[in-house]
């Protein structure tokens, strides 16, 4: 019994172990990331790094902010598209479609989120970049050629999400709805949507999420040219491309810079996490049940 | 007053005959968009895809050859990542649903994995290289590059494994202890079989996201072309090879073909979790 008892202890403790790896594990990559890139703060200067709009690690030059504002408007450019298809295909597949042919767009939004990022990347480097080329001129590597491939790649998350917060509206609201006399898009667009829309919002940062940390597809096609884009057919570099671009052989500050880069990609990463997680919270009352 | 002439100018039938045409239009182009990427793969990919191409060992950087190594690579990784990744992945799960409750614990964990996951590949990357190849020393190897994917799939298998581990009904624990089992003898011996199929499926979905991931290997597995010959050396998974071939200008045709392939694998993944998803579904509903 003793014996029992001691190894009952054991497990439990050993299983707290694994609860909390997830919390040692990012409280490992922050202080990691935060040791390798803090150097390039200190030597370049912290708003120097942020707001330099020179990068040229040869010349030891290390401003990132022609990427920042890359990496933002390949994504803003992404979600001007994702975000009309994924509300009307979430809405679709949760209020309107009957079920066989929901069951046909279930498994075509989860094969999209399984395709890898390279295989996006080599259709768009492929396809796309020709057609860019040949109908709007210039190299065909572009911010939009970039926020297309994006635009595929964050519709199934935004999609998932949203649809999972439409359902989540209890059935009375429709039923009331209904009883008044609204059609089912009355019922969607005065009832449905209202309700469902902090759950929406946060779907469209999660998917922000996704399409500003996208490396490979980023760096196959956007062009990489460190610069502030003029047009949308300009080549951009992204906060991400750059990292993955030149970590094969830097050294030194430069190497340290690179890891700066990635503190700024975090930094915006946990901004969106805290906005997503402040509007689930704060509406998960709101909503009547329909928390995600 | 505004509403009212708004609601004039087109009729409430016809607005719902006009967006219901729209809702169509955006499944329709949902599903060509996936028919028309997969289709240009497949078509162009398959034609290089034979017995050869996936035994064969790659000749000149890639050039021409197969892919051998690269298949080897993969699998090494993917299971490094599954084999360090499902122990934790379900004990965090069992620790919360068993032992915690709704807490301060819970609420921790949920949200390590929830920042886990949207934590971008390559800062995995750069993870992976400040820490496993050059802080704990294991160099550029299929070790290291394992370890860093078993971090990413950890959240997924995490999360599956905690739905589906509270979905198991109280009644099975309450048969288990009253026959006079421990805490542990009960979630060993029947909590976690009845369990099963739900964390396998986690643990599907975790390894189809680590084996199309390049961003977070490519700086911890060395991208050698060589064949390893154990977990300590370095090799080249086959998405940092499509991303390699395709971005030096290797080979198009060969790209083309790996291509293919991971699209291949990624797509019998997501039908082999589908299939399990619907089996364990109805099972628990039947009941």
């Amino acid at each position: 019994m003793e014996k029992n008892r001691l190894s009952e202890f054991l497990i439990e403790k050993s299983l707290v172990i694994t609860a909390i790896f997830s919390i040692i594990i990012i409280l490992l990559i922050v202080l990691f990331i935060l040791m390798e890139g803090f150097p390039a703060f200190e030597d370049y200067g912290f708003f120097r790094f942020l707001f330099g709009m020179n990068w040229a690690p040869s010349d030891g030059e290390f401003g990132v902010f022609a990427m920042i504002i890359g990496s933002i408007y390949v994504t803003l450019l992404s979600l001007i598209m994702a975000v009309p298809l994924s509300l009307l295909c979430a809405i679709f597949m949760a209020e309107v479609a009957p079920n066989s042919i929901r069951r046909i767009l279930k498994p075509v939004i989860e094969t999209l989120s399984g395709i890898p990022s390279v295989v996006y990347g080599f259709f768009g480097l492929i396809v796309l970049v020709p057609i860019i080329r040949t109908n709007f001129g210039g190299t065909g590597f572009s911010m939009f050629t970039a926020a297309l491939i994006l635009t595929v790649m964050v519709l199934p998350t935004i999609i998932t999400i949203s649809q999972d917060s439409l359902r989540a509206v209890p059935h009375e609201y429709r039923e009331a709805s209904f009883g008044l006399g609204a059609t089912n898009w009355q019922t969607i667009r005065h009832v449905i949507f209202p309700a469902a829309l902090p759950g929406i919002i946060t779907s469209i940062i999660l998917g922000m999420g996704r399409a500003i940390g996208e490396t490979l597809a980023a760096i196959m096609i956007a062009g990489n040219v460190v610069q502030i884009p003029g047009s949308i057919f300009d080549p951009v570099r992204t906060l991400t491309a750059n990292i993955a671009l030149e970590m094969g052989y830097a050294t030194g500050l430069h190497y340290n810079a690179l890891f700066g880069t990635a503190i700024v990609l975090f930094l915006i990463i946990i901004i969106l996490l805290l906005i997503a997680n402040y509007i689930q919270h704060k509406y998960k009352v709101d909503v009547g049940g329909g928390y995600l | 007053m505004r509403g009212l002439k708004s609601q004039k100018i087109i009729s409430p039938k016809t607005s719902q005959k006009i967006m219901n045409a729209i809702f169509i239009i955006s499944g329709i182009i949902t599903i060509l968009i996936l028919v028309l990427i997969l289709g240009y793969i497949l078509i162009m990919g398959l034609p290089v895809v034979n017995l050869e191409f996936i035994f064969a060992n790659p000749i000149d950087s890639g050039a021409s050859g197969g892919i051998f190594q690269m298949i080897v690579s993969s699998i090494y990784v993917t299971l490094i990542a599954g084999i360090v990744a499902t122990p934790l992945g379900v004990g965090a799960a069992v620790y919360l649903v068993e032992y915690a409750g709704e807490g301060k614990i819970t609420k921790l964990t949920r949200f390590g994995a929830e920042t886990l996951a949207s934590i971008p590949s390559i800062v995995y990357g750069l993870f992976g290289l400040a820490f496993f190849v050059v802080a704990i020393g294991l160099g550029w190897s299929l070790l290291s590059g394992g370890l860093v994917l078993a971090i990413m799939a950890l959240p997924t298998i995490f999360q599956v494994s905690e739905v589906t581990i509270s979905s198991i009904p109280s009644s099975y624990r309450e048969g288990s202890y009253g026959l006079g089992a421990t805490k542990w003898q009960t979630i060993y011996r029947v909590v976690l079989p009845a369990a099963i199929p739900g964390i396998v499926t986690g643990v599907i979905l975790g390894m189809t996201r680590v084996i199309s991931e390049a961003a977070a290997v490519m700086f911890a597995v060395g991208s050698s072309l060589s064949m390893p010959l154990s977990i300590f050396d370095p090799g080249r998974p086959l998405p940092l090879h499509l991303y390699i071939l395709a971005t030096e200008g290797i080979s198009l045709e060969n790209a083309y073909g790996t291509a293919a392939v991971l699209v291949i694998i990624v797509l019998v993944l997501t039908f082999v979790s589908n299939y399990l998803v619907d089996k364990y579904q109805r099972k628990i509903m039947g009941r």
